[in-house]
């Protein structure tokens, strides 16, 4: 019992030795979203609160801590108060197995990649009840929306992991790092990597495809109701879903915490710090996307989707197998 | 060891609670959403017993797929009241209660006997050609069985689903008439020359359209 509680102890402390960097380095990925967007636009961004308006994000939170919950009368009061709690608690348990060195990993699992893949397929809960739980006619109609357009996506996306993985041979997400030592996966698998992105984009609900947040046509979708901090956790669990997403682009195809080439001045930085440079170069791209493409109508996300995505990534799942078949390169006999 | 059946009984008891729930609650919406709870501490307990593969596959598959169209369903239908009148006395197509008896009668032998299963346990794991092994991770095993010994069961099994979704598509497919489709390549094809023109308007008559 003892010995028990003992790695209990050592369990929690190394879950908060991750869990707070990624909630602090959410608050600053909101900044610099909107620094990058705003200088996309010539405009300067927030730079008022803090050195280079660093601390917005923590003034906003603090905004948002003193607001006052608004509960909608009509509303399935339990199911509306939940919502936002399963967004914020199913983006940050991801977290638990991205590698971020070859000893620092909180749970290297067997199944890893597809434990990501779940708890992302997962996500459109926290949508789905907070737009029925709210009894209203925007938060219902962006949820459904959302609800079919993440669930349109996430098949392309397992089409893609399909791909990684006839390449590495196992389903454990250091493995898929370790296979990458000679070639990162974005080389030979250039296409599915642009169709990864792209899907990550549809899958967090980021522009060019936040219909279910669409102002000019729903308020706010899912989130009309909700008031306070039970917003501002909508909106950390979004924000950690996209980090999330970007870590998992940077371990399936631009190599994880590898550096890019294998001499000195490269190697020498540490595994961490690349894959965080890594999540940060696909964040900016993220943000780059969001101020420059306008807004997709629903049928073409839709036709995006099923039509293009679905076809052209089972097309490369037959094409990646045929090659590592005819050259015998097929991993882990 | 004791850690691991504290956990085995929080799953189990979730589990056996959730699916009571599902039965019970009279919201139809938070009946699936019971349902939910049930599959994700099923394979809770598919995880414990070192099946993550399988745990996993129930996560992504009937939670991430099957349970949100359970809910689309119940959401966009009023599935509420109409259940409230399958079961009243006044609905005239009668009562489906007789027929839900049997059903749940023939499914609770059934249940007996796969209790009484258990017994022939320890005969039936020797009895097995397929030798488990604690070495290789259980998604390799499985796939080690599906794609060999079992092939044709799996392409057959593969086949059936593909036509089911092709007959489910062909049966509910209705030829309507009046519906505007778009298609990209007039859209984006469209030049400057057919899309504006230049009309000389003359005071106070005005210009014809669609002339």
């Amino acid at each position: 019992m003892d010995s028990y509680f003992s790695i209990f102890f050592t369990e929690v402390y190394k879950i908060l030795f991750l869990l707070v960097p990624v909630l602090v380095s959410v608050a600053m990925i909101v900044w610099l979203d909107r620094r990058v967007w705003a200088f996309v636009q010539k405009r300067r961004g927030p730079n008022v609160v803090g050195p280079f308006g660093l601390f917005q994000s923590l003034a906003d939170a603090l905004k948002y801590i003193f607001k006052e919950i608004i509960i909608p009368a009509s509303s399935n009061k339990l199911v509306f108060v939940l919502a936002p709690v399963v967004t914020m608690t199913l983006a940050l348990i991801s977290w638990a197995v991205i590698p971020f060195s070859e000893d620092f990993v909180l749970a290297d699992i067997n199944v890893g990649i597809l434990y990501l893949f779940a708890v992302s397929s997962l996500g459109v809960y926290g949508i789905i009840m907070g737009g029925w739980a709210s009894n209203s006619k925007y938060p219902f109609l962006g949820a459904i929306r959302s609800a079919a357009q993440m669930v349109s996506y996430e098949v392309s996306i397992g089409v893609i992991i399909i791909n990684v993985l006839l390449c590495v041979g196992s389903l454990n997400l250091s493995d898929i790092v370790m296979a990458q030592q000679n070639l990162w996966f974005v080389i030979p698998l250039f296409p599915m990597f642009v169709i990864f992105f792209i899907s990550a984009l549809a899958e967090t609900n980021r522009p060019p495809f936040d219909l279910p947040e669409a102002e000019a046509e729903l308020v706010a979708g899912y989130q009309t109701e909700y008031s306070g901090m039970m917003y501002a956790m909508f909106w950390l669990g979004e924000y950690a879903n996209i980090l999330l997403m970007c870590a998992m682009g940077a371990v399936l195809f631009l190599g994880g915490w590898l550096s890019p080439i294998d001499i000195f001045p490269f190697n020498a930085i540490p595994g961490p710090f690349w894959l965080i440079f890594k999540i940060l170069f696909l964040f900016i791209l993220f943000a780059l996307v969001k101020a420059t493409v306008p807004r997709y109508r629903y049928d073409q996300l839709m036709k995006l989707g099923w039509k293009i995505f679905l076809p052209f990534s089972l097309f490369y799942v037959v094409l990646t197998s045929s090659f590592l078949l005819y050259f015998d390169l097929l991993p882990g006999k | 060891m004791i850690a691991h059946s504290v956990f085995f009984y929080i799953f189990s008891l979730i589990a056996i609670v959730s699916a009571v729930m599902v039965t019970v609650s009279k919201n139809t919406v938070h009946s699936v959403f019971f349902l939910i709870l049930d599959f994700i501490s099923i394979s809770c307990l598919f995880i414990m017993i070192g099946a993550e593969f399988l745990g996993m596959i129930m996560l992504i598959v009937y939670v991430g797929a099957v349970a949100v169209l359970f809910l689309f369903v119940v959401m966009m239908l009023n599935v509420a009241e109409q259940k409230g009148q399958w079961f009243s006395s006044r609905w005239d197509g009668g009562t489906h209660i007789p027929v839900g008896l049997l059903v749940s009668l023939i499914i609770f032998f059934e249940l007996i006997i796969v209790i009484g299963g258990w017994k022939y346990k320890p005969d039936l794991l020797d009895s097995l050609s397929i030798n488990i092994s604690t070495e290789v991770t259980n998604t390799r095993s499985i796939g080690n069985v599906l794609y060999t010994d079992y092939i044709h069961l799996f392409q057959i099994s593969g086949m059936i689903l593909l036509v089911a979704m092709i007959g489910a598509i062909v049966l509910t497919y209705r030829e309507r008439a009046g519906v505007k489709r778009q298609s990209y390549v007039k859209q984006i094809s469209r030049e400057r020359d057919e899309g504006v023109d230049l009309v000389e308007a003359e005071r106070n008559k005005g210009v014809k359209i669609d002339a």
